[in-house]
């Protein structure tokens, strides 16, 4: 059986982070579902935040700024000292990945360049122009075949196996070959991103199912805040790619089928760069209003930037509508509509990643530590991943190194693997059935149409309903392609189940969420309300129900109080 | 509108030789190649194998041979191909895993031997380096560079030597050497002063033409050739004196 000391999921930036920062005393190893420079991470543009004001304009910057944007951006459903952990530690983390080799732009004077993002009270985010997740994926790459991190590559995670409250291991699906295979790890870190896929419309990869969340919470770990879905205000109109918020921040105007800079009715001091929520809701209402194009859309115009900031600070972005709409944002305004983009919560974990199972930790996107509370700020997430995904390599380590073996975990993971392997017999020998790719559609209709920018009870408890249709129809479901390698088939069922559970914790925390908080909009509770829900929500799975609870929010230095932008 | 795909199958396990299976494919939308793929798979035989990802041309999973061009499936637009046979192969010169999938272990391998990350000892609790735009600007055409493996693929010289480094190896290695942060001394990096490195190019630039991402890898073999002969140059007249 393979054994390692460590285990981490998930190849992006928060794994591959981990890796590195593991003890390499212990034995390591990183699975991925997909080669690690595939992971979405790569897709991320616009930078990375932290105060080393390199902007002329940031002069008086610093860490304690930057944790108050965060807390005030997250509608104060943060937990303050984990955003101050994060802000405190973003400039040597900036530093690091420089020293690793990241080509970040650069400011006259050879430092660091920095725009302005959204929601942030000085132009903080670091970038490489618009490819800013590229050049820190490979970096971090390159850093792990510097320091012979071994990989598994094309592996999926079928299951997390936990006896008396203690990790064992995973149970894998080799995807070249279709094989079960049990591994056992002393510590198990989960980095496996986010779940965009459960959407229609969406930024995230077409690989984002979100598996990883599901099977933390199918062991019994609660999930928290998953109603907090954040949408990104400016994807490509139709296809949803990215339009990365640094063309904002390079200046670029949100305008509708007036002609008119609508932010002006909505965020009159930030104009484009209030807070994603805020942005977002103000296009769907221009939208829903009818003062879109087609109804389906706005226009985000970078022609009076300027040619040349274009092609030196927004090449990809040029490329993305060149290749995708075939307009050149030099010459035409980009048509853009709102799309499904980051889920602020996850799994539950503390300041140290780890959560109430001992040994078993998560970091990045698949966690929520609480630092981006109801709603995160651009720049943030590739913050969190570095800076988390360290933590969690190096608490894994320290746990490891702290704690005994389990004597019977081989039993157990052979067994827990063998059961896997008889769900994957009975699928592939049933002949008929529910097609997967058909259930998928249903759900990501249910998800976009119900649980969206906009919300009520009916439309929610209208999905909760649909939700448990899918789980009955679920169990019928087969393979029908009869042959397991490489069966992006086989991938798809393993990770519906996930999917399936993620939109009933999300809609079931929205529904009971009675109040309008960060990305979290309802039509019929439209306030906020300190008073009942300053609380974070957490979902656990007893016997196959959701269980439904509720824990405080850290509150320091920082006292609510309405957000103006 | 309607197609008709001829798409290379091939399990080694089940087949002598690799075939073309014809699947036809009708869609009234814009899609672009791997999306109908996706579509075909899904509804006509979810046996069909290829590798995908972050649908935006910057993962590299998808890179594939498209009515003879080399592309990523994900950039290619339906529309754009100007026809309604769309012929699909895998990577060509690769090991075939199934269908569209190719085994890229030799390609990273080679990738790996150039030593592929900044060598250098600077502590960065010291804080930030200093470096001009113009100095980034040097490498930024090799940054870019996805590892999609369509140079690799393509380049007649890989595809006859597995000794050979390959385009996107050579060109990785440049990035690095011309990086101000890194300190490989020249020992360690002309090390590619052999037939299987800078010299086995023979310059035909299959490498420049099939790239998506415009990376001109020849351009990095060709300055890490004249690279080396500076440097050696330079070492001459350092013995002489």
């Amino acid at each position: 059986m393979i054994r390692q000391d460590i285990l981490i999921v998930g190849g992006g930036l928060a794994g591959l982070a981990a890796a590195l920062s593991s003890d390499p005393q212990l034995k390591v190893a990183v699975i991925s579902k997909v080669h690690p420079l595939r992971s979405h991470s790569v897709a991320a543009q616009g930078g990375i935040n932290a105060p080393l004001g390199n902007n002329p304009d940031a002069k008086d910057d610093n860490w304690e700024k930057h944790a108050f944007d965060t807390i005030k951006g997250s509608d104060y459903l943060a937990d303050q000292d984990v955003a101050e952990l994060m802000c405190e530690r973003a400039v040597p983390a900036i530093y690091e990945l420089e020293h690793m080799g990241v080509p970040f732009s650069r400011f006259p004077g050879g430092v660091i360049a920095q725009r302005p993002f959204g929601g942030a009270g000085f132009p903080r985010t670091c970038y490489a122009a618009d490819r800013t997740g590229l050049v820190i994926l490979h970096t971090l790459f390159e850093q792990s075949i510097r320091k012979n991190v071994k990989f598994y590559n094309e592996w999926l995670v079928t299951k997390l196996i936990v006896k008396d409250g203690k990790c064992l291991g995973v149970i894998v699906c080799d995807f070249a070959t279709g094989q079960i295979i049990p591994v056992e790890a002393r510590a198990v870190i989960f980095a496996t991103g986010g779940y965009g896929r459960v959407y229609q419309k969406t930024t995230n990869a077409f690989i984002n199912h979100g598996s990883g969340i599901g099977i933390a919470y199918k062991a019994g770990i609660p999930l928290k805040d998953m109603e907090f879905v954040q949408f990104h205000p400016t994807s490509l109109f139709d296809v949803n790619i990215l339009i990365t918020e640094g063309a904002r921040g390079e200046g670029g105007y949100l305008v509708n089928n007036k002609g008119k800079r609508f932010m002006a009715d909505y965020a009159p001091l930030a104009m484009e760069l209030a807070p994603r929520d805020i942005v977002a809701r103000a296009i769907q209402t221009e939208i829903d209003n009818g003062n879109g194009f087609e109804d389906q859309y706005v226009h985000l115009d970078l022609r009076h930037i300027g040619e040349a900031i274009i092609k030196k600070r927004l090449p990809g972005i040029r490329e993305i509508c060149i290749n995708f709409a075939e307009i050149d944002p030099i010459e035409s305004p980009i048509p853009i509509q709102p799309a499904q983009h980051y889920s602020m919560g996850g799994i539950d974990v503390n300041m140290k990643c780890s959560s109430c199972v001992e040994g078993f930790f998560a970091a990045g996107e698949c966690a929520c530590v609480s630092i981006h509370g109801a709603n995160r700020l651009g720049g943030n997430s590739l913050l969190d991943t570095v800076v988390f995904g360290r933590i969690a390599g190096e608490e894994a380590s320290n746990y490891v190194k702290g704690s005994e073996k389990s004597n019977n975990s081989e039993k157990i993971l052979l067994e827990q693997a063998l059961e896997v392997k008889m769900k994957v017999e009975e699928w592939e020998g049933k002949d008929s059935g529910e097609k997967m790719f058909r259930l998928l559609n249903r759900l990501k209709e249910v998800m976009s149409e119900k649980v969206g920018i906009f919300r009520d009870k009916r439309d929610l408890t209208e999905a909760l309903e649909k939700i448990l249709e899918l789980k009955e129809d679920y169990k019928r479901i087969y393979i029908s392609g009869k042959c397991l390698r490489y069966s992006q088939e086989l991938v798809n069922i393993f990770e519906f189940d996930s999917m399936l559970n993620l939109a009933e914790v999300i809609t079931l925390g929205a529904l009971k969420r009675e109040e309008t908080r960060g990305s979290h909009f309802r039509l019929d509770f439209n306030k906020r309300n300190d008073k009942d829900w300053l609380k974070h929500t957490l979902v656990t799975r007893e016997e196959d129900k959701a269980r439904i609870s509720y824990k405080d929010v850290k509150i320091n230095k920082y006292k609510p109080v309405e957000r103006k932008y | 509108m309607k197609y008709l795909f001829r798409i290379l199958r091939y399990d080694p396990l089940k087949d002598e030789h690799p075939f073309f299976q014809d699947f036809f494919y009708e869609t009234d939308e814009k899609k672009s190649v791997i999306e109908a793929l996706m579509d075909i798979r899904n509804e006509q035989d979810c046996t069909l194998a290829f590798r995908y990802s972050c649908r935006e041309a910057i993962c590299g999973s998808c890179a594939m041979v498209i009515n003879g061009k080399y592309d990523l499936a994900c950039r290619t637009m339906l529309n754009s191909l100007m026809s309604s046979l769309i012929v699909i192969e895998p990577l060509p010169n690769m090991e075939i895993q199934k269908d569209l999938v190719v085994n890229m272990d030799p390609f990273f391998e080679a990738l790996n031997k150039i030593e592929p990350y900044i060598e250098s000892e600077a502590d960065f609790s010291e804080g930030g380096y200093r470096i001009e735009e113009k100095e980034m600007d040097k490498i930024l055409q090799y940054v870019n560079c996805i590892l999609c493996g369509s140079c690799y693929s393509a380049c007649p010289v890989a595809s006859r030597d597995e000794n050979y480094l390959g385009p996107a190896a050579l060109a990785k290695l440049y990035r690095f050497v011309k990086d101000p942060r890194d300190k490989r001394p020249f020992s360690i990096w002309s090390k590619v002063n052999t037939e299987g490195g800078v010299w086995g190019c023979d310059t035909v630039f299959k490498c420049n033409e099939v790239c998506p991402k415009s990376v001109r890898p020849a351009d990095g073999i060709e300055a890490l050739r004249r690279k080396l002969i500076v440097e050696k140059i330079k070492r001459i007249f350092k013995f002489k004196r």
